[in-house]
């Protein structure tokens, strides 16, 4: 215990400093963002809300190859599917449970048209859980609604694919 | 004011009115103080850990206090049924009530005070004692183990500091002279000849600094919230309290600490008198000077709460009985000392 020791905690030096820190960092510009209105920049590789999308024809992408169903880890795809009267084969049911739904991509990694995707929006709570379950008509309309932003972000991680 | 009244109600009634005019007078300001209080309190805490704070209810968030009184008027008051219930809802009233009867004494200018007591510093104290009493019932009261640990903590904390406070009141006293806060005030005018307030005066400055570490401890304000700290004690005596009688112990609080910076601008900083004894400093009115004086402790308050971590139990009543008060003991013996030596002519 020596003398300055003393001295500092007489005069409550530590706090002093403390103080003199926090009062800087009352001034510094604020880390937070204020959210609605800023947004974080994100990654094209974000995986947000689920999209089926088209081709610039407007036929849908999908080949129900259940691919993706197959390999989804949460098994919240569920797929049906015949052949169209064009003798395509196309789905007559898509639906994600988008409450089992754990947002890891795979599918859109197994997808072989590119059909299934993750876009950039993370904006979809509902009120109740029944909105939740997607269909496939909710999802080619998501397509139909990003697929300007969804194609930007698929040609921007191409070159690393 | 009485006088006004006079010719219509007679002497009782005139002062009765009168009295009654200026309790609202002196109650509606503080609760609007403390909704604007509570808001500068968040905003300073979210500023100095480089948040934003509230900013969406109104201008610049500035309505959030309101918006949350709001919501807690709606709400429904829940009664715990092994709690007693009298006691229960009685505590809330306790606190609230004794936290504003203190501001009767409270000097806002020359004469500008509702109850001109001659021991006002005594009533404050007094009144401030009381409120310990609102704690430990809603702790006892509400039957469950974290109110009731919070209410064993509550007691011995303000108790154990308002010993130190006494004797810091002591000092402040003696050197003025008096125990009416008017008085008090006024004999801060011109302290080494251009400064109005003890705390320039380099034998009261270190009581100062135990004041106001003193009221920190009193009004459980961080870094000695230990009756809520929510890691150990949920919300602390508060944990079964809701609706309105949650938002009379929050009114109740943040009129304690308001009371606390009235009290440090009072009795350290001149009260109503501009910080520095200059004549065109007196254009302005005492009651602003007053209410910058209150707003700058409460930002003190407010960044040391952003600052400092809570104390242990153990570290907050070693600083209390092992520091505080003998250090406070000795300072009452040095200024009485002093005192006699200089003012009083130096003969026991």
């Amino acid at each position: 215990m020596s003398l300055a020791h003393y001295v500092k905690s007489f005069t409550l030096w530590e706090f002093v400093k403390a103080h003199a820190l926090t009062l800087r960092y009352f001034f510094k510009p604020k880390a937070t963002i204020n959210y609605p209105y800023e947004r974080n920049p994100l990654s094209p590789r974000f995986r947000g809300e689920h999209a089926l999308r088209r081709y610039p024809n407007g036929e849908e992408r999908c080949i129900a190859c259940k691919l993706c169903e197959a390999i989804c880890p949460a098994m919240c795809i569920t797929i049906e599917s015949e052949p169209r009267e064009d003798g395509s084969r196309r789905t007559t049911r898509y639906d994600i449970d988008m409450t089992k739904c754990i947002y890891c991509g795979l599918c859109q990694e197994a997808c072989p048209v590119d059909a299934i995707v993750e876009g950039p929006n993370l904006e979809f709570a509902t009120e109740t859980r029944e909105e939740l379950i997607y269909t496939k008509e909710k999802l080619l309309e998501n397509g139909d609604r990003w697929e300007s932003a969804i194609a930007v972000n698929l040609a921007a991680d191409a070159p690393y694919r | 004011m009485t006088e006004f009244f006079t010719p219509y109600l007679g002497d009782q009634g005139a002062w009765f009115v009168a009295t009654l005019i200026g309790i609202l007078l002196i109650a509606l300001p503080v609760m609007l103080a403390v909704a604007i209080v509570i808001y500068v309190d968040r905003k300073v805490w979210a500023a100095m850990a480089l948040r934003r704070g509230p900013n969406v209810v109104g201008p610049f968030g500035l309505l959030q206090s309101f918006a949350d009184a709001l919501k807690v008027f709606l709400q429904e008051t829940i009664v715990p049924t092994s709690a007693n219930r009298g006691l229960f809802l009685l505590a809330p009233i306790i606190t609230f009530t004794v936290a504003l009867i203190a501001w009767a004494v409270i000097p806002f200018g020359p004469g500008l005070v509702l109850a001109d007591i001659n021991v006002g510093l005594l009533y404050i104290l007094a009144a401030s004692s009381l409120g310990v009493y609102g704690v430990i019932i809603a702790g006892w009261s509400s039957n469950s183990k974290y109110p009731f640990y919070s209410a064993l903590r509550a007691a011995a904390q303000m108790v154990s500091y308002e010993v130190s406070i006494g004797f810091v009141l002591i000092s402040v006293v003696l050197w003025a002279g008096s125990f009416h806060l008017g008085t008090i005030i006024e004999a801060q005018r011109g302290v080494f000849g251009f400064f109005n307030g003890f705390a320039i005066n380099p034998l009261l400055f270190p009581m100062w600094v135990v004041f106001l570490i003193s009221a920190l401890a009193e009004t459980a304000r961080a870094p000695f919230d230990l009756t809520e700290a929510e890691s150990e004690l949920v919300a602390g005596y508060q944990t079964e309290y809701s609706s309105m009688a949650f938002a009379l112990f929050w009114l109740g609080e943040y009129a304690n600490v308001l009371l606390m910076c009235a009290l440090n601008a009072v009795l350290f900083w001149g009260g109503w008198l501009p910080p520095i004894d200059w004549a065109p400093l007196y254009a302005v009115p005492g009651l602003v000077w007053l209410i910058l004086k209150m707003a700058f402790f409460f930002f003190v308050f407010s960044w040391i709460r952003a600052t400092v971590p809570r104390y242990r139990y153990d570290q907050l009543m070693r600083l209390g009985w092992k520091i505080f008060l003998p250090l406070s003991l000795f300072w009452v013996f040095l200024v009485s000392g002093f005192l006699m030596l200089t003012r009083y002519g130096g003969t026991a």
